[in-house]
């Protein structure tokens, strides 16, 4: 199939190029210009307070990579780390669930999975916060409970329970985490998914019949062919998480700071544009640095199999 | 034809001003998709009957809209920002169609220095009489030559009186106490937040001494672990769904949400405040800058702002709608902070951009802390 393709726009490379015209255009005028004009920003100062002059100084980068800026971006990505790694760890299963659940129900399962996409990220994000403010459904649900429990121990004569004291679940890293997750897992099942789908299920077949364990089939079989998948999950998970600026901002408290929001800070309040500029391209080029590794391990492991 | 209950009481009254919802723009989409399609209607000023106003979430009065068409046959398309960076970050590389923006004072000033806004024509203004005097000019505008006064707001404490202890009226229970740890949230505003902090320690809020920064810093980092949130001008929701009994926030936005719950209250410390002014601007490059004029003079009409008062519950800067508004409203102390509260605040100022990046970095350092 790949072949005939290839041939047949060898034979008509204007074919080829009308087609290929209108999407270039497109990616040129509203995504690579736009960005050039703010690389270009990363290296000028601020005129007054509506122009930018483009001198070719360096201080902005330098500003950036001062301690203070250097620790949030570090922050970020080590809440987009552990982010992504309880998406790996749910996702999984997950996935695995859905390649071995049968067509009908899979089907089902994956307009589940699709299913909060249709609703804006910022809806989502404040019924969030209705479930878990400190007078929300998750702690009315378990004051419910401990009321619940109290009531048979004063029954029963038991000791008297201590009055309910609602859990803190939001404002604080741990609701900033969980609301990244809520977010993001979708981004990690739906490569995991596709992945697992195409495996060769006689090759578990075989490495059953040959004496492994469901474990090790699992850890030695299914992980290893479906490290292409877990490779764009991770990607896609992280990129997007240690760009996060509403999550934090809505659920985050006073420690919740990422970069994405020091960023938003510069073009909105402190009207500091080029810094807002060259902020966004460190971390731009650091998500290079980062692609361009997986690629570079990528090759090896398809060599090998 | 802009229905009554378009605007619930409900809505006015759960949102604030500058609540993050309004970074949806749905009402946005919702009223200037109206217009689409149309043949275009030229009112008897030879302008587009058709005015593009910018404004910020819950803040116009329930009839503005309805009364406004009735009178002068043009409708209003309503945009809505979430706070003056975002009205700003949007004007500065051009004006993309507003007729009237409402900016807050310091931002009049931004406006200003960046030959942002069109003079205002006071002969088109004739009901400019009805405001009071002291509002006739301001120091960032003197003669109110580009702004009309809209609204004026103070920030203070709003608080749950059956959680604090007596009045908190003092900025010590918000920066620089563990009395009502994990129950404390402030406004993540950098600059409100350094010239508070300047008044607190015995400072007017401008020409702060930059020797005094360090001190401001020291105590926001002491107090981070006693501050539940940094909020988004969402305080009063905080408020009243018991996240927090204590936050810094402006009166209007206290005053709505005491209107749904008696156990609030809303005080101005003793140190002193700062003072805002929203105000009706004519941006440059502005479209119809007839109907823009007779938009301003229409809601300095005495019916059409006690209209809007009595929605939007903050203090009024004109007189004659002062005299139509009832006792619950004028008497108010959240609206109306009584004078011995009032005596020591002063309006905030823009100081340059230098300032503004300064301060933001201080707070970035407190959070990162």
């Amino acid at each position: 199939m790949a072949e005939t393709v290839n041939e047949s726009w060898k034979k008509s490379p204007g074919m080829f190029a009308s087609l290929l015209a209108p999407p270039t255009l497109f990616l040129f005028a509203f995504l690579l210009a736009p960005l050039f004009v703010v690389w270009t920003y990363s290296f000028g100062h601020n005129e007054g307070l509506t122009e930018i002059t483009v001198d070719g100084t360096f201080a902005n980068y330098a500003h950036a990579l001062n301690p203070l800026y250097l620790s949030i971006l570090i922050k970020s990505f080590a809440f987009a780390a552990f982010t992504t790694f309880i998406c790996l760890a749910a996702g999984f299963p997950i996935a695995l669930a859905i390649t071995f659940a049968k067509a009908k129900t899979k089907s089902w399962l994956l307009l589940l999975i699709m299913l909060p996409f249709w609703t804006n990220l910022l809806i989502r994000t404040y019924a969030l916060m209705a479930l878990l403010r400190t007078q929300g459904y998750v702690n009315g649900f378990l004051h419910i409970v401990w009321n619940g429990i109290a009531g048979v121990l004063h029954l029963v004569h038991g000791p008297a329970l201590p009055a309910f004291q609602p859990l803190d679940l939001l404002y604080n890293n741990f609701a900033v985490v969980l609301g990244l997750v809520y977010v993001q897992l979708p981004f990690m099942v739906l490569p995991l998914y596709s992945a697992l789908d195409r495996l060769d299920r006689s090759l578990l077949e075989a490495s059953l019949d040959l004496g492994a364990g469901h474990l090790r089939t699992m850890v030695q079989v299914v992980l290893p062919l479906a490290m292409p998948g877990v490779a764009s999950g991770i990607l896609v998970t992280l990129i997007p998480s240690v760009g996060a600026f509403l999550t934090p901002d809505l659920l985050g408290g006073v420690d919740s700071q990422m970069i994405a929001n020091v960023i938003e800070r510069q073009f909105k309040a402190a009207n500091d544009w080029p810094f807002g500029a060259a902020i966004s391209f460190l971390l731009m080029y650091v998500t290079f640095v980062a692609i361009a590794l997986q690629s570079v391990f990528a090759p090896k492991k398809e060599a090998r199999s | 034809m802009l229905d009554r209950d378009l605007f619930p009481k409900r809505i006015g009254r759960k949102l604030g001003r500058r609540s993050l919802l309004s970074a949806l723009g749905a009402t946005a989409i919702g009223v200037s998709l109206e217009g689409c399609g149309k043949p275009v209607v030229r009112g008897p000023n030879g302008e587009e009957a058709k005015l593009n106003l910018y404004n910020w979430d819950t803040y116009i009065g329930k009839h503005s809209f309805e009364w406004f068409k009735d009178k002068t046959g043009v409708s209003v398309a309503l945009t809505l920002f979430a706070n003056n960076d975002e009205l700003f970050s949007k004007l500065r590389a051009g004006n993309p169609g507003f007729d009237v923006i409402v900016p807050t004072n310091d931002f009049v000033t931004r406006m200003r220095i960046a030959d942002m806004l069109t003079p205002i024509d006071k002969s088109k203004i004739p009901n400019f009489k009805n405001l009071q005097p002291a509002f006739q000019t301001a120091p960032f505008d003197p003669g109110r030559k580009y702004s009309i006064p809209y609204t004026w707001l103070a920030l203070g404490v709003g608080y749950r009186k059956s959680k604090i202890d007596g009045v908190p009226n003092s900025w010590k229970w918000l920066f620089d106490s563990d009395r009502y740890k994990g129950r404390i949230a402030i406004f993540d505003e950098a600059d409100d937040l350094v010239r508070l902090a300047a008044k607190y320690l015995g400072h007017p809020g401008t020409n702060i001494p930059v020797s005094l920064l360090p001190t401001i810093e020291a105590m926001y980092i002491r107090q981070k672990k006693n501050i539940r949130v940094f909020h988004e001008d969402n305080g009063q929701d905080l408020l009243l769904a018991g996240d927090v009994d204590i936050v810094l926030e402006y009166n209007g936005d206290i005053a709505q949400v005491m209107a749904e719950d008696d156990d609030l209250a809303f005080v101005i410390p003793k140190e002193g405040s700062l003072l805002q002014s929203d105000c009706m601007c004519i941006p440059k490059g502005a479209p119809r800058i007839d109907n823009a004029h007779r938009f301003i003079n229409f809601m300095l009409d005495a019916k059409v702002g006690a209209d809007l008062s009595s929605t939007i519950l903050y203090p009024t800067p004109n007189q004659a709608v002062l005299d139509l508004m009832p006792d619950s409203y004028r008497n108010n102390p959240a609206i109306f902070p009584p004078p011995d509260q009032m005596k020591n605040c002063e309006y905030s100022t823009f100081e340059g951009v230098e300032r503004t990046r300064m301060f933001d970095e201080l707070l970035t350092r407190v959070r990162a802390a």
